[in-house]
């Protein structure tokens, strides 16, 4: 397996090699070839390219495009994996280009988020290898003069067992391309997999291990200078006026700009433009979040949450049931606002050239609406702009948004010259694009039995998809499908349930954070199943179990991490464990989580995680995705937290935003659950569990139900 | 402006710069040595951390003024040419996802072992304690430090 980085063959070899020593060697570099591919920024046309996303060379080289952004969750991998399993070639063989250069012209949107890649890939990434697979069969078949049925393929090569002939794939390719591409070509049966399944090193480790990775807060344009910017301090506010003389006086500065958002220094260097920015000074207009605070915005959800809602679901009739309960309960759940906090803080490179050419440098997971947004800012066509992604360091969803691409394209266009925006980790953490706030309201009735007769879930919560207008919400009825995701979903069967949402508008700006709206629906129903199995005096394992009966893959997952953290036996003296199961991104998660308490802290010892991801394209991806996904839950549940104050973000790096270190760290032992089914998502459906199973143990070791997040200091006094 | 002249991974060079740039800046935006990454900026999460005469230290609290005559090697002068057992141990245990912070990672780990040859798991824990890794890659970190010490042994 090579990567264009290390073979030299590609236009990212290129970057990596020279800098990006200009634009027009890098378009200038070709490979030989008689026809272009569309998408392919005009570099890799090839003898054989029966679809975008793959060329094969006459050397019997192949090269697989992914279109999909590499954020550490192990596309640039899994990606091509799924195309060289269908087109039968040896992995060693394949060689990876990233990122369509022209995203208006590529044949499907490239945005990467809410774990799609392997649940949208899956279909169009193995009928282009398996159409290939089928042509170079053909064109085996034709130059031999025997019927194609009567031919195989393995490792790149066309055999004819009756004959004892083989041949190549690159001596088929030019044959290959004259026959038609067919629309349905069979696909290889799992028991057949060579490459799926098998634990393939992610393709991009060795230049994570000696620094030659380049991400986008690396890059350099020559010629380019870097900026930074001065935003409003009140999310909404408007620039009344700026003194730029003392920053343009500062060394190495060489303009202050206004820009839509604020206002931008451009400097020789990072160092330069961020001493330039401290002798800013700008007046503002905070606007309507003026006084906001963190108090102002707790009420506030309290007060909608005896209002009206929106229905998102609603079986039987929960009123009446509640009042014929033997047992009712109540409980109110509330999360807060998060940060994405990516190692790397969002940056993007930009030029806008003379000519009325872009081209973008962006660290994205989303290469189509960066384009656009560019083009948009720059104010020319989107086939005018050249996207360059550059895979990021952490996205989480936060780099699905393309502010700061506009902010850097903004700001190339009012200097002409190439620019590095940069924004510093205080920037990042201030800059909005938040996980949402909710307050969550339950009630529940349970039977004679114990069981429930009656859920009553409601959301009230700030609404991402709002910000794009109201026909964005579900037909029209004011709710927010992602904000109940999860909720209105609940796989338990309960013959009445009413789940419902109310809107909380305040414009903090909100984003996709790592499994959205199911990172709070998933610790809050889970939470509350579990108080219920308590109030009912029964296993919370065999709770769950009795009221999953007709959906056998939640049921799957939670007795497959029961039967792996032996739920039942006694643990040490001091410890305890919870559990919780949950569905998001055609995943089925079953987690156990032990912990214990020393003087005050809590401390988490292992996490067993139960995954049904259908079929199972890397092993290694998926554990690691889950080890991911459970550093970052805990980092949430245990310190995870904005406030507000007078319309200010009061936390702003690492010292008051603490996140997960390696002391903190549990142990996770995975288990993934062998299925046929069609892949799911791995990168988010392991965060929303995790709550839930925490808080759950928390309560079976010290009575201590927890219903806010972060558990901060709540333990403090247990 | 001033001049000071640097010794970076065994090199020597000069650099014209404002005294009071941290030696992350400089790195990067002078002496194109873009492997040592810039995190937070307040010493919190480690992802700037170089070797300053043997020393782990986070680049980011270092004014250049104060590394004249001083001996600084980043993750690009770890092992020069070739990946040393961390590296190597590294990727055989896959441990990057975004791999921003990895750089620092190595560079602490690295420091550690040149410190104690063979860290119990509680000292590999404090030690590796001012590195953050936002994708969670801890425990893996953990198992190729421990396999670099058994290649070591």
């Amino acid at each position: 397996m090579t990567t264009g980085e290390k073979r030299g063959v590609s236009r990212r070899a290129f970057l990596a090699t020279t800098g990006i020593a200009g634009v027009g060697l890098v378009l200038g570099f070709r490979l030989p070839g008689v026809r272009e591919l569309v998408g392919w920024g005009g570099e890799a046309a090839s003898p054989f390219g029966p679809n975008a996303w793959l060329s094969i060379m006459a050397d019997g080289r192949v090269t697989i495009m992914v279109d999909e952004m590499e954020m550490g969750q192990g596309v640039m991998t899994a990606m091509p994996m799924i195309v060289a399993e269908e087109l039968d070639v040896a992995w060693e063989a394949v060689s990876i280009e990233y990122g369509p250069l022209d995203p208006s012209s590529w044949p499907r949107g490239i945005s990467t988020g809410g774990s799609t890649s392997t649940r949208t890939g899956w279909d169009p990434l193995r009928t282009v290898g398996a159409q290939a697979r089928e042509m170079l069969k053909e064109a085996a078949a034709q130059q031999w003069e025997v019927s194609a049925a009567e031919c195989t393929t393995r490792d790149g090569t066309v055999f004819h067992a009756a004959s004892s002939r083989e041949v190549g794939y690159g001596d088929l390719v030019e044959l290959a391309a004259t026959l038609p591409v067919p629309e349905e070509p069979p696909f290889k049966d799992p028991s057949e997999y060579r490459i799926l399944g098998r634990r393939i090193p992610r393709v991009d480790t060795p230049a994570k291990v000696d620094g030659s990775k380049v991400f986008g807060y690396d890059l350099k344009v020559p010629g380019g200078r870097v900026a930074v910017l001065e935003r409003s301090p009140v999310f909404g506010g408007t620039l009344t006026g700026y003194d730029g003389a003392g920053a343009e006086a500062s060394p190495g500065v060489r303009s202050v700009v206004q820009i839509s958002n604020g206002v931008a220094v451009v400097a020789d260097d990072t160092w330069s433009a961020l001493k330039g920015r401290e002798q800013l000074s700008t007046e503002w207009d905070e606007g309507a979040l003026a006084s906001l605070s963190t108090e102002s915005l707790d009420a506030r959800l309290r007060e909608l949450a005896e209002g009206e809602a929106a229905e998102a679901r609603s079986d039987g009739n929960v009123a009446g049931a509640l009042s014929g309960a033997a047992q009712r309960l109540e409980a109110e759940y509330q999360v807060p606002y998060l940060a994405h906090a990516t190692m790397e803080p969002m940056n993007c490179t930009a030029w806008v050239k003379d000519d009325g050419t872009v081209e973008v440098w962006a660290p994205t997971q989303a290469a189509t609406a960066s384009q656009q947004t560019a083009a948009e800012a720059a104010g020319v066509a989107v086939d005018r702009v050249t996207i360059h992604s550059i895979p990021m360091g952490g996205g989480f969803g936060r780099r699905s948004h393309t502010d700061f691409v506009r902010e850097a394209v903004e700001v190339s266009k009012a200097v002409g010259e190439p620019v590095k925006l940069m924004w510093t980790r205080e920037d990042d953490m201030r800059g909005g694009q938040y996980r949402p706030t909710a307050l969550h309201r339950f009630r529940a009735g349970l039977g004679s039995d114990g069981m429930p007769v009656a859920w009553e879930h409601r959301v009230v919560a700030p609404s991402i998809f709002y910000q794009f207008g109201p026909g964005a919400l579900d037909r029209a009825n004011g709710v927010d499908g992602d904000a109940v995701s999860g909720a209105r979903q609940l796989p338990y069967e309960i013959p009445n349930v009413h789940v419902d949402y109310v809107r909380l508008d305040v414009e903090v700006p909100l984003w996709f954070w790592r499994s959205v709206g199911h990172s709070h629906n998933g610790f809050t129903t889970e939470a509350f199943i579990d108080e219920l199995a308590h109030a009912a005096g029964a296993d919370p394992m065999e709770y769950r179990a009795r009221l999953l009966q007709d959906h056998a893959r939640n049921l799957g997952a939670l007795e497959r991490v029961a039967e792996a953290a032996n739920w039942g036996s006694t643990l040490p003296e001091g410890m305890a464990r919870g559990i919780a199961v949950h569905e998001s991104f055609g995943t089925f998660i079953g987690q156990v989580v032990e912990v214990s308490m020393d003087r005050g802290r809590l401390k988490v010892h292992k996490v067993y995680v139960a995954v049904d991801c259908g079929q199972t394209i890397n092993p290694d991806t998926i554990e690691a995705q889950m080890d991911s996904n459970v550093a970052y839950g805990l980092s949430a549940a245990l310190w995870g937290k904005l406030d507000f104050a007078k319309g200010r973000v009061v936390q702003s790096n690492f010292h008051d935003y603490n996140v997960v270190r390696m002391g903190d760290m549990p142990k996770v032992e995975t288990h993934i659950i062998q299925s046929s089914e069609r892949p799911g998502g791995i990168g988010e459906p392991g965060l929303p569990p995790f709550a839930g199973a925490l808080t759950n143990a928390v309560f079976a070791l010290t009575g201590k139900r927890i219903r806010q997040l972060p558990i901060g200091e709540q333990l403090a006094d247990v | 402006m001033a001049r000071f002249r640097l010794e970076v991974n065994g090199r020597r060079s000069e650099v014209d710069v404002a005294p009071e740039t941290p030696l992350v800046w400089v790195l990067r935006d002078h002496l194109e040595l873009t492997g040592t990454k810039f995190g937070c900026g307040i010493s919190q999460c480690g992802a700037c951390t170089v070797h300053v005469d043997g020393q782990p230290q986070r680049s980011c609290q270092l004014p250049v003024s104060t590394m004249e005559g001083k001996a600084i090697t980043t993750i690009e002068g770890l092992a020069p040419g070739r990946l040393n057992a961390l590296q190597q141990a590294w990727i055989a245990e896959e441990v990057p996802q975004c791999g921003y912070c990895q750089s620092g990672q190595l560079m602490s780990a690295s420091a550690l072992l040149d410190a104690n040859a063979d860290p119990s798991e509680e000292e590999i824990e404090v030690w590796m304690s001012g590195n953050i890794c936002r994708c969670g890659t801890y425990n893996r970190i953990k198992r190729a430090i421990g396999r670099a010490v058994e290649t070591d042994r």
